[in-house]
């Protein structure tokens, strides 16, 4: 093989993969590439609308800050956003590939929701709020924990496949969903409506006056016990030597079985808390689109982030910015949301893409290159 | 290290945000400050909201609204989506908003209980009157007229095709793919067919159920479904293109609903009722602006050009449609014909001369008010959303 390299044309472009770039380098590189998302952006703007693209971002920081609520919508989306990464970091830190945090989140909220509906049949106004909350995030943290840990004890003990599995599991709580509003709701067109309109009985009460308050603390209590957790707990260690290698753990006494099923409790118990937070303090009702695609998007928030808690603010944050810019472009200049979609996809393409240039080198033949 | 500094980027994020706020509306309000808001479930591709926007817009030319005086928000989830879409609507400065979707209306009371100053007004909702909320508004139309008129149109095109020997009696056989089952949609297929059958006696209906208000691909296969079992003409209460196309496709006959498909079926669509919301909004928007009340609970009528019906399409309709339409217009309007004449049909083989619906609606999904005055089924008379849900009268079955 080595001999007959030597007598091989070296090809135009290879890849190498680099493990030492200087970190101003690399937020350079995501710099340029944010940049070079927005001039794509520009241009895609200016050929189908007749609009200034300076305008549209304007619009689009507008959207995001403009007022007070604009404000409290960013600071609602992200903590949603966030608390479900959080959910789903450990998870994939040990290779689990938990793809049901739409599900888990989704049966979180949906045992908010009957919380909040049978209590309303059964007691009426005999309840007090705080019993309820209670009750309400008891039951979701629960039922989350018992869809998250479902694939991970047939993964830990028949070694079935955890995406598919987790996947499956996220249908079938669309379907549960959908079950209990036709049941709770026996006409109309399949929408709850906000629950306890009257009595505001199971709603997280405003904290300094504003409303997710509530939930922007908790969210944010969560993220500093869950770097805690992984960085400095024997079993954050554990996730980390579990995601490494399986062999390694089982090598240095690790309990594989167990950690992937603790981990798990702790993913779903993370995403019915989630679940809870969206339920009880924002929308007061379950949809079948409660989780909205959070799930999925929690897993790029989180790989983007490298798996840091503290980076993820960050992440979740630049997304739920870009989807509430959008839809206040869509608004604001009468263009059609896809556009702002289209907006959205380009410049999150981008950031994904730049990713790439920051683990790999690309290496042009006219250079000189190392032997070794 | 750097743990730390994310740590404190992280805090500063937050207060920046925190401190970007503040600034809320309480601007004085002139002429040329008067705001319009309107939520739509869809976008302009469902003939639905489309029906709404197109409406607004020519209001806001009559009333000579500058664009930045309207919005329009589209592809609004019937969800906290609604509430969110409707504070924002308010922080714009928005004196008065409506809501397109069934679905939006407990999102729409939950912003008006915040924003008093603000007028709500939801299309096709059932709560305005035990919501004891002076901004909070409903507003639909007596559509079971336009239906009917429609349902005129599909008989005479039934009885050409039966004349012609195209079909025997016995099978004019009309499809009809429904949103949801509940009392807005078994109301408009009902006057519908009542529609047809006084032209063409011996009509029957099929119905099915897409379970969605907007569903492309649903819609479609609903209507395919609906023709392969033996339907010869196909009308529908759901928001897209897709039951038109396929009957296009197929040469099979459609009356739409909202506004003309003739574009999207040349040869095969035949009329469209609608529901003409300029009348409404412009009520509405004037009385805002001239300080007066806008009715809790409003139902417009074919009488006053709330309801109407497009343009016939002459190459599909059968000859004397026009003529037809016309004769019975005149006849709703003046009262000679009432759509739901208990003489007109029979339930489970028998004369309905008692109904229990539910109009009041309190959320306990319990029937309280007798329905049937004189002989008639008394719709819209009693909250402007239609309460008829007796499913089915004889002749309308389940596909």
């Amino acid at each position: 093989m080595e001999s007959s390299k030597k007598h091989l044309k070296e090809p135009l472009i290879h890849i190498t993969r680099r493990t030492d770039i200087p970190r101003v380098k690399a937020w350079c590189i995501r710099l340029v590439a944010i940049i070079a998302s927005l001039v794509v952006c520009g241009l895609v703007i200016v050929l189908i609308s007749k609009y200034n693209p300076i305008e549209v971002y304007e619009k689009m920081i507008d959207g995001n800050f403009g007022t007070k609520r604009k404000v409290l919508n960013l600071l609602k989306g992200t903590s949603a956003l966030l608390c479900i990464s959080l959910a789903v970091t450990p998870a994939f830190k040990m290779k689990f590939w938990n793809l049901g945090a739409e599900g888990q989140v989704l049966i979180g909220g949906l045992a908010s929701a009957a919380c909040m509906h049978y209590t309303r049949l059964q007691f009426g106004n005999s309840i007090s709020s705080w019993q309820l909350i209670l009750l309400m995030f008891a039951t979701s943290v629960v039922c989350g924990m018992i869809w998250g840990v479902i694939p991970a004890i047939f993964k830990a003990v028949w070694k079935t496949n955890e995406s598919l599995f987790t996947l499956m599991m996220n249908y079938v709580a669309i379907q549960l969903v959908g079950f209990f509003i036709a049941k709770w709701v026996p006409t109309g067109s399949g929408v709850m409506g906000v629950i306890n309109l009257d009595t505001k009985c199971g709603w997280l009460p405003d904290v300094f006056g504003e409303k997710y308050m509530f939930n922007v603390i908790v969210v944010a209590v969560l993220t500093i016990v869950m770097f805690i957790y992984l960085r400095f707990s024997k079993h954050g260690y554990e996730i980390s030597v579990v995601g490494e290698s399986e062999n390694t753990a089982r090598y240095v006494g690790i309990n594989v079985k167990k950690v992937i099923i603790r981990t798990m409790l702790i993913s779903g118990a993370i995403c019915g808390l989630a679940g809870f937070l969206i339920v009880s303090g924002a929308d007061h009702t379950v949809t079948k689109n409660l989780a909205g695609g959070m799930g999925f998007t929690a897993i790029m928030v989180s790989w983007l982030a490298k798996f840091e808690p503290f980076m993820m603010v960050f992440t979740s944050a630049f997304i739920i910015f870009l989807q509430n810019g959008s839809s206040a472009i869509a608004m604001k200049l009468g263009l059609n949301k896809s556009v702002s979609d289209i907006l959205t996809g380009i410049i999150i393409f981008f950031i994904i893409g730049c990713e790439f240039f920051i683990n790999y080198k690309i290496n042009i033949r006219a250079k000189q290159k190392e032997a070794k | 290290m750097k743990k730390i500094l994310c740590a404190i980027l992280a805090v500063a994020l937050v207060l920046s945000l925190a401190a970007c706020g503040g600034s809320s509306k309480e601007e004085a309000k002139s002429g040329s400050d008067f705001k319009v808001g309107l939520i739509c479930l869809h976008d302009e591709n469902s003939t639905y909201d489309n029906n709404f926007i197109l409406a607004l817009k020519e209001v806001q030319k009559e009333l000579g609204l500058e664009d930045g005086q309207v919005f329009i928000k589209t592809n609004v989830d019937e969800s906290s989506a609604c509430y969110d879409a409707a504070a924002e609507l308010v922080d714009e400065g928005c004196d008065i908003i409506f809501a397109d979707s069934f679905g939006h209306e407990s999102y729409m009371i939950q912003a008006a209980q915040e924003f008093p100053e603000v007028q709500f007004c939801h299309a096709t909702g059932t709560k305005s009157q035990t919501q004891n909320l002076s901004n909070y508004h409903n507003a639909f139309a007596a559509i079971y007229e336009g239906r009917y008129l429609a349902g005129v149109a599909a008989g005479m095109k039934l009885n050409e095709m039966i004349d012609g020997g195209k079909i025997k009696a016995e099978e004019a056989v009309i499809g009809y793919v429904g949103a949801f089952d509940y009392a807005e949609v078994v109301s408009g297929m009902t006057s519908f067919f009542l529609g047809a059958r006084s032209i063409c006696p011996s009509a029957t209906m099929k119905v099915t159920y897409t379970n969605s208000w907007f569903d492309i691909a649903k819609e479609k296969e609903s209507a395919l479904n609906l023709i392969n079992s033996g339907c010869v003409l196909i009308s529908q209460h759901a928001d897209s293109e897709g039951a038109p196309k396929a009957c296009e496709e197929k040469g099979v006959p459609n009356v739409a609903y909202n506004i003309s498909t003739i574009s999207m079926g040349p040869t095969t669509a035949l009329i469209s009722s609608k529901i003409d919301w300029s009348v409404y909004f412009k009520l509405a928007i004037n009385a805002v602006k001239d300080g007066k009340d806008i009715p809790t609970d409003y139902c417009g009528t074919m009488k006053e050009g709330a309801v109407k019906l497009t343009e016939l399409n002459e190459a599909a309709a059968a000859p004397g449609t026009q003529a037809k339409l016309d004769e019975i217009k005149a006849k709703l309007e003046n009262g000679e014909i009432k759509v739901f004449d208990t003489k007109t049909f029979t339930v489970g083989g028998k004369e309905l001369t008692t109904y229990t619906a539910d109009v009041v609606d309190e959320g306990d999904f319990k029937p309280e008010t007798e329905a049937i005055e004189d002989g008639v089924f008394a719709e819209s008379s009693k909250r402007s959303a239609p309460y008829f849900d007796i499913k089915y009268i004889d002749g309308i079955s389940n596909l």
